[in-house]
């Protein structure tokens, strides 16, 4: 039998107000394994990563962390999962060096000292470990790093916690060419260390580029979940424009 | 940016950092760092050699032992308020009421100790400093819990404490402190011998430090500073820190006020380089709300740092009383408040937040206190001295805004 997905959503929803944000959603992601996450502004995407990191709650569904019922009722517990969120405002100090931020609010201590070697020694570990490469010095202010650079510290700060899901909310939306190679690349390489990742983008070449399936979301519900190697592009932009949905926007399920 | 953007070079860069350093790399990166305006206390230290080399060229005796004295004495009570402002400028925010509170410390130690009260100074001094400590508190639970500007609070405290201590002292009066320690804290002088074996600890201690931190480096493979620059300042750290105690023995000797300067200097470097409270500090200065998503508690931060900076103008307040041996309905007021937040900003801490050290309290003190007694000894009048602070001032918060910028353009703030 297969190992159950590191985390699966069983018909979560989600109501603010008059607003249904989600409808009997279902999601899963694996071990080792990029899940993509697409839809057009207002599917419903973040709301389904924020009921997942514990920001609000979902009203409905049932959440499993391996295979275990779990519910999530505030982003500590998430993290106390291993689930980590990389923001699209990546929320870096710039005053700071990449070191204090990678460890900042769980910094590594000697008595009352801070032990800067061994989070040094950490970081760089972790940096290599996902072979981020143009990183001139663990030590410069995170300020003179350029946008891809950037989005890897917050990456590998999601690694460094033993963290066993990263989800990434558009990580390659303000870089250029070569730097959104090098952040999909290191995207594969979470996965490859065995990390399940959800990426959110609107870019569908970076999603066919490195996810292993892609979830389309359209009004907050689920229209298809492909398997990218057997799938093209147009397939996944006719779900996220005019995909078939199972329940009528507005009206209560029946 | 692009600059910045290093190719993809050889296997992995972040290893070859963490070959040892050699001395020439060294200076090119500090040099290249300069030049992106990464300045440090470089422009301080030009503008505290600039203005000694003007006074002395006046005055051959502004450079004597007795001279020197009393610039320790003057600068003493302002850096002591200022290390406080140097804390609340980190975060990015400012406090107003310091010079006041300070004012509060010393007429309530005072007035303590006389008829009615008649308390102990060992008493007063303790009670001064805890409602300096309350009214940080007080401040800091306003700003913190109804989110207001800190600039508002404190201006209201500015206020509030100056009639406080009119109230205490009563209009147009002085009071002057019983005998006592206290009234003697600013006029005891350490003996040529303590003075000179006072430093030198701190020399040994402090190269200690950085040697044991040059090995355990090593030791893990990481990169660490070249063991000729540690020399270099552990050197001119003996020549300056032995070479002012010996000048300063040729007369009365190194005040205690200075070595309790000295002494909160070392301590409250060590809480914002070494401690996660300093760290906290940085981060909530340099973005709240990456600080506030890496869960640290940033109010509660904000809280400790206006109480630490009131605690401070209370132990300031209490030093300045003990220089005049009285407290006056004035305490507190003049240029004080100016004087105090002028030396953290001209001794490099930023305006805007997130950068600055403990220590341009201090150089900052010592430059505003060799102005405001060079013009005394050139008979000019005080309309000159706020004159040419304000202008030092203005050179500061210009140097400031400047190295923000080219660091910004090269990437570095």
């Amino acid at each position: 039998m297969e190992a159950p997905p590191l985390l699966e959503l069983k018909g979560v929803s989600k109501r603010f107000g008059a607003v249904q944000a989600l409808t009997q959603v279902d999601f899963a992601v694996r071990a080792g394994e990029v899940m993509a996450l697409v839809g057009d502004n207002g599917a419903g995407k973040s709301t389904l990563i924020k009921g997942i990191a514990g920001i609000y709650p979902f009203d409905e569904g049932e959440t499993f962390f391996d295979g275990q019922r779990v519910t999530i009722h505030n982003p500590r517990e998430a993290t106390a999962l291993g689930i980590e969120i990389v923001y699209q405002d990546l929320a870096l100090a710039d005053n700071l060096d990449v070191v204090a931020n990678m460890f900042l609010g769980r910094e590594t201590m000697q008595g009352i000292q801070l032990d800067e070697a061994r989070m040094e020694l950490a970081a760089i570990e972790t940096l290599t470990s996902l072979s981020v490469s143009t990183l001139r010095s663990v030590r410069t202010p995170v300020a003179g790093l350029s946008g891809g650079q950037r989005q890897a510290i917050a990456i590998a700060k999601a690694v460094l916690w033993n963290s066993r899901l990263v989800i990434l909310d558009e990580p390659t939306a303000a870089l250029g060419v070569a730097q959104t190679r090098q952040v999909l690349n290191l995207v594969r390489n979470l996965a490859a260390k065995g990390l399940g990742v959800v990426i959110i983008s609107h870019n569908l070449h970076d999603v066919f580029e490195c996810a292993d399936r892609i979830t389309a979301l359209r009004l907050g519900q689920k229209v298809r979940e492909f398997i990218t190697k057997e799938t093209n592009q147009q397939e996944v932009v006719h779900a996220i424009t005019a995909g078939a949905l199972q329940y009528v926007p507005g009206m209560k399920e029946s | 940016m692009t600059t910045n953007e290093a190719p993809l070079q050889s296997e992995n860069a972040l290893l070859e950092s963490r070959e040892q350093q050699t001395l020439g790399a060294y200076i090119q990166t500090y040099l290249q760092r300069v030049r992106a305006g990464a300045l440090g206390p470089l422009p301080i230290i030009i503008g505290i050699v600039a203005v000694a080399i003007f006074f002395q060229s006046r005055n051959a005796a502004y450079l004597s032992p007795n001279n020197i004295v009393n610039l320790i004495m003057q600068m003493s009570g302002i850096a002591l308020i200022a290390f406080g402002v140097v804390f609340v400028l980190l975060l990015g925010e400012i406090d107003l009421s310091v010079a006041y509170v300070s004012g509060v410390a010393g007429v309530i130690a005072t007035i303590l100790m006389r008829p009615p009260h008649n308390l102990e100074w060992y008493l007063t001094v303790p009670i001064a400093l805890l409602a300096a400590l309350g009214i940080g508190t007080l401040q800091g639970f306003l700003i913190t819990t109804f989110q207001l500007p800190s600039f508002i609070v404190t201006l209201a405290g500015l206020l509030a404490w100056n009639g406080a201590i009119l109230l205490l002292v009563g209009a147009g009066g002085t009071v002057g402190i019983p005998a006592s320690p206290f009234r003697e804290i600013a006029n005891v002088y350490l003996p040529p011998e303590l003075g000179l074996g006072f430093v030198v600890v701190l020399v040994v201690a402090y190269a200690a430090t950085q040697f044991i931190q040059l090995q355990s480096r090593r030791a893990q493979g990481l990169n660490a500073k070249p063991i000729t620059i540690i020399g270099i300042q552990i050197a001119i750290l003996v020549v300056l820190a032995v070479g002012v105690v010996l000048i300063v023995n040729q007369d009365r000797g190194l005040p205690l006020i200075g070595a309790i300067v000295i002494v909160t200097l070392i301590v409250l470097t060590f809480i914002t380089r070494n401690t996660r409270f300093g760290r906290y500090v940085f981060a909530v200065g340099g973005n709240k709300e990456a600080a506030r998503r890496a869960g640290i508690r940033v109010e509660r931060v904000r809280l400790y740092v206006f109480m630490l900076c009131s605690f401070m103008a209370g132990v300031g307040g209490i030093i300045l009383a003990s220089r005049l041996k009285s407290v006056s309905a004035n305490q507190g007021g003049g240029q004080l408040l100016l004087n105090c937040i002028s030396a953290a900003v001209i001794g490099g801490t930023s305006l805007f937040g997130g950068r600055g050290a403990v220590y341009s309290a201090v150089l900052g003190a010592l430059l505003i206190a060799m102005v405001e007694n060079g013009m005394v000894f050139l008979r000019l009048e005080t309309g000159w001295q706020f004159i040419i602070t304000g202008i030092v001032l203005v050179l500061a918060v210009i140097v400031d805004s400047l190295s923000q910028r080219s660091q910004k353009r090269s990437g570095l703030a």
